[in-house]
């Protein structure tokens, strides 16, 4: 590995994380909110990985492997989630979902 | 003997504790024997204690209970002190008193209220024996409030009515006017003399303050205040007229006897503080002899029986004042006791008719009772004979002519004053008598309902007998110098000097009061049972001052405009002051920031998430800059 | 060369997310979100992590992309709501939202540069030092994970479940009971 500079990679990261963020706020299909939620998480394990090469351990690896699971068992819960809601409501506008309102 | 003074008080608290704790558990019989019964052992522990009294002359002692409290070096004890004074209060206190219990326990046979009534009664007899045993004067205005407080529960007896509750009211809001002042005298007197115990203000008084000084008068007024509310003088008397919404051994215990008393004795046991400022001892004439023409003339307009009796005991004690306020101190207690003995018979009488006429209170509706009522109609004419001070056999006759020849002879008399007391003489036959008349001849209105039992019948022959032969001990001057009772209470009050060479006049004084209560009677019989046709013409034509009259010179309406109004007016103004505007105003904007804030809360999702990154670029530049 | 490649990686990375989060087209957007799981993978490589780029490669682009598509092939969308994302998108909504990420950003480049780190050289760690810590020091930590996983099928499953209409037995027709 050459001389790539420490803060490239969380540079990288903190792009790709605040691409996903402005993805959540400014989609209104649930579809495309749970799809840049998945890019925040990517960017996240990103970081971690990078933090573990830098001080040369393999928790940072571990970290992105639970970080995976955690993404998995989401995604599939979720999909389920907009299965019904498309069902129930019959749109995917995450707008219409606003029965808690106070 | 020492230690039986702490029981002579301690006994009817004891009953009070017991019959308020256990009252509804017990039967009637246990109840009226608990209430009566600490009463009379409290008189019967009295009798020994005066006995041993008399029998030492010169002996006062006091007994300390214990120390109330000690702050900052003013340690008022819980202590009592006997000396001649309080020996004639006491006895009159609890021999009476056990008079009116052994009353009561027939008359209030058939109330839901029995042992609630006993336990207030007891209640207030110890409260009063406080009054007058009390070493220092924090201990006498504990009494004081605390025969206040029994005064309000047993006027509002009968609590379900709301008229009853309004008097009660009445009576402990006017008796706390008075009573304030009274607070303020004590707090002026302790602030100077830094002691609140009797025996050594009564000492240092004359040191410290001179004859007729600024805060001598203060304090001396002030004191002043407090017994004129207690003792319905003027301007405070409005309250016990209304009081007679209470039972009647309630107004004979209460309202005739002791606790409007309880002023005199204020003024007695003060003395000296009142013989340091002799304007308010005028003062104190002139309120006596106001009152008691004020109150006698209201008494002639009633209709109600207990309401004569109420007006006439705040014209007595307006005798009573009068004699302090001219020096005469023992003819002013010698008044106290025969007072008590034929004001309580009254009382007692008045209610064994109204219990007769099934709660009937208007005397014009009753009528030809002499026959149906002997042993109530014999003992109440000997009580109203003692009122109106019928010549030399009655009790009443020597105590007001006493009050009389020192109110024209004594060196603070005047004629002015002695006038006021003869015409009031004179009223006070004419309203007495008019009572009799009408209440018991003529013919029948009502039918009898329930004639007394022996336990009513018993306490008003006591009376009876007291009221005749009670002012044998103390006989005037010109009959002999048979005055027993002056000796004995002047071991504790000031003699009182006669003004010049008058001591020779006396018998003319005597011969006057004595032709007026006779005239008196003759007028009453005149006006009330003959019916004369002059009578007739006079009151058809005064209805305007009969009205007057009846509502006692129109007090109520009086204060009512300088009082009542004003504050009510005021409190109606303020209703929406601006301090309320203040804990609303706080309320308001909660409201108002919830408003806004809810609005945030609209369901949408994207809108959280915006707060999310908001808040992380918040704290995120939060902590990276502390 | 490594660099060039790491760098090459990284900005096909960035450049394909950002044309994930401004498509209309959700398969579109989808694909181009398996092109940056890619060049991540690329970049994993690079740093010296190859079982991480092939977790990537397999778990995220291969398992998790593909439910994504099964599911939104199952929703047959259609084209109306292609239209429909178009007016969702209108500089109005995006500006804001932009504006309050590029501060984010600044701040977390700003703390960064700000504490002193100073680099080692990045060294390979390889798939079997990843396992011996994980199934040694972070053995709890998995477990817990194949706990979470378990209750995420039972939840899908649930949630997925096509339900029985039951009628009240009242609202049943009368040619039941003859």
């Amino acid at each position: 590995m050459d001389n790539i500079p420490m803060e490239t990679g969380f540079i990288i990261a903190g792009i790709l994380f605040t691409l996903g963020l402005t993805g959540v706020m400014i989609r209104r299909n649930v579809i495309f909110m749970l799809m840049s939620i998945e890019i925040m998480l990517n960017a996240a394990g990103l970081a971690f990985v990078f933090a573990g090469s830098f001080w040369q351990q393999a928790d940072g690896q571990v970290m992105f492997i639970f970080i995976l699971a955690v993404a998995a068992a989401e995604v599939s819960v979720g999909l389920a989630l907009i299965i019904l809601i498309y069902q129930k409501f019959k749109t995917l506008d995450v707008d219409k979902l606003s029965k808690m309102k106070g | 003997m020492h230690s039986l003074i702490e029981w002579i008080v301690l006994l009817p608290f004891a009953g009070f504790l017991i019959l308020s704790v256990l009252g509804k558990y017990l039967n009637k019989n246990l109840i009226g024997a608990t209430g009566v019964g600490s009463v009379g052992i409290s008189a019967l522990l009295t009798f020994i204690v005066g006995a041993g009294f008399l029998a030492q002359p010169t002996q006062i002692f006091t007994v300390s209970i214990w120390r109330w409290f000690d702050v900052a070096g003013f340690h008022p004890q819980i202590a009592f002190h006997i000396d001649s004074l309080s020996v004639v209060f006491i006895f009159v206190i609890t021999f009476v008193g056990f008079l009116i219990h052994l009353y009561s326990a027939e008359f209030m046979k058939d109330d839901d209220g029995y042992a609630r009534f006993f336990a207030y009664m007891n209640l207030f007899v110890g409260s009063m024996l406080v009054l007058v045993l009390a070493d220092n004067l924090l201990l006498l205005y504990l009494g004081w409030e605390g025969v206040g407080l029994c005064s309000f529960l047993l006027i509002g007896f009968w609590y379900k009515e709301p008229d009853n509750a309004a008097a009660a009211r009445k009576a402990f809001i006017v008796t706390r006017v008075g009573d304030t002042a009274m607070a303020i005298g004590l707090f002026l007197l302790f602030y100077h003399f830094n002691t609140l115990d009797i025996r050594t203000l009564l000492g240092e008084i004359p040191g410290q303050w001179e004859m007729g000084s600024p805060l001598a008068t203060t304090a001396a007024f002030l004191l002043l205040g407090g017994a004129v509310g207690k003792s319905a003088q003027l301007p405070l008397q409005t309250w016990l007229p209304d009081a007679m919404a209470g039972p009647s051994p309630v107004s004979a215990l209460i309202h005739a006897a002791t606790m409007v008393t309880a002023g005199v004795y204020l003024i007695a046991r003060m003395h000296i503080l009142f013989i340091q400022s002799p304007m308010v001892m005028m003062v104190i004439a002139i309120v006596g002899a106001a009152t008691l023409l004020i109150a006698g003339f209201s008494a002639l307009a009633q209709y109600d029986i207990k309401k004569v009796l109420a007006y006439s005991t705040i014209s007595q004690i307006g005798y009573m004042f009068l004699a302090l306020g001219v020096g005469a101190w023992s003819a002013a207690i010698f008044h106290f006791m025969i007072h008590a003995f034929f004001k309580a018979l009254l009382f007692l009488g008045a209610g064994a008719v109204i219990l007769a006429m099934h709660h009937e209170h208007d005397m014009f509706k009753m009528g030809g009772l002499k026959k149906q009522l002997p042993v109530t109609f014999w003992t109440f004419l000997i009580g109203s004979a003692s009122l109106a001070a019928l010549p030399l056999v009655t009790a009443g006759f020597y105590s007001k002519d006493e009050i009389l020849w020192y109110a024209w002879a004594g060196e603070r008399g005047g004629v002015w004053l002695w006038l006021a007391g003869i015409v009031g003489a004179l009223i006070t036959a004419v309203y007495t008598f008019r009572m009799i008349f009408i209440t018991f001849y003529g013919e029948q209105k009502t039918e009898v309902h329930q004639k007394p039992g022996v336990l009513i019948k018993i306490p008003l022959v006591v009376l009876a007998i007291l009221s005749l032969v009670g002012g044998f001990i103390n006989l005037p001057h010109n009959f002999g110098h048979f005055d027993l009772f002056s000796q004995f209470v002047t071991r504790t009050l000031p003699g009182i000097e006669i003004d010049g060479e008058v001591e020779s006049l006396e018998w003319v004084m005597q011969l006057i009061s004595a032709v007026l209560a006779l005239v008196g009677v003759y007028l009453a019989y005149v006006f009330y049972l003959k019916r004369s046709s002059v009578y007739e013409d006079i009151s058809a034509k005064a209805t305007v001052l009969k009205k007057f009259l009846l509502y006692g010179w129109s007090f109520d309406a009086l204060y009512d405009k300088l009082f009542v109004v004003p504050v009510v007016t005021l409190a109606r103004i303020n209703k929406g002051d601006f301090i309320d505007f203040v804990y609303t105003g706080i309320a308001n904007i909660n409201l108002f920031f919830n408003g806004l804030l809810s609005k945030t809360q609209n369901g949408n999702v994207r809108w959280y998430i915006m707060g999310i990154a908001f808040g992380a670029i918040v704290l995120i530049a939060i902590i990276f800059t502390l | 060369m490594l660099n060039v490649l790491f760098y090459t990686a990284a900005t096909i990375g960035v450049i394909a997310t950002f044309m994930v989060i401004t498509r209309y087209h959700a398969v579109h957007a989808l694909l181009y979100f398996v092109v940056s799981l890619l060049s991540i993978a690329v970049v994993f490589y690079v740093i010296g992590a190859p079982f991480i780029a092939a977790l990537e490669v397999i778990i995220y682009a291969g398992a998790i992309m593909t439910l994504f598509i099964f599911v939104i092939m199952m929703l047959n969308l259609g084209a109306a709501t292609i239209d429909q994302e178009r007016t969702w998108l209108t500089p109005k909504i995006w500006v804001g939202p932009s504006v309050l990420t590029l501060i984010l950003l600044i701040q977390f480049l700003l703390v960064m540069f700000n504490t002193g780190l100073q680099g080692n050289e990045m060294m390979v760690i390889e798939p079997k030092e990843v396992g011996v810590s994980l199934f040694t020091q972070y053995l709890l930590a998995v477990e817990l994970a194949g706990m979470l996983l378990l209750a995420g099928i039972v939840g899908a499953y649930h949630l997925g479940k096509r339900k029985k209409k039951i009628l009240h037995r009242y609202l049943e027709t009368k040619e039941d009971h003859g």
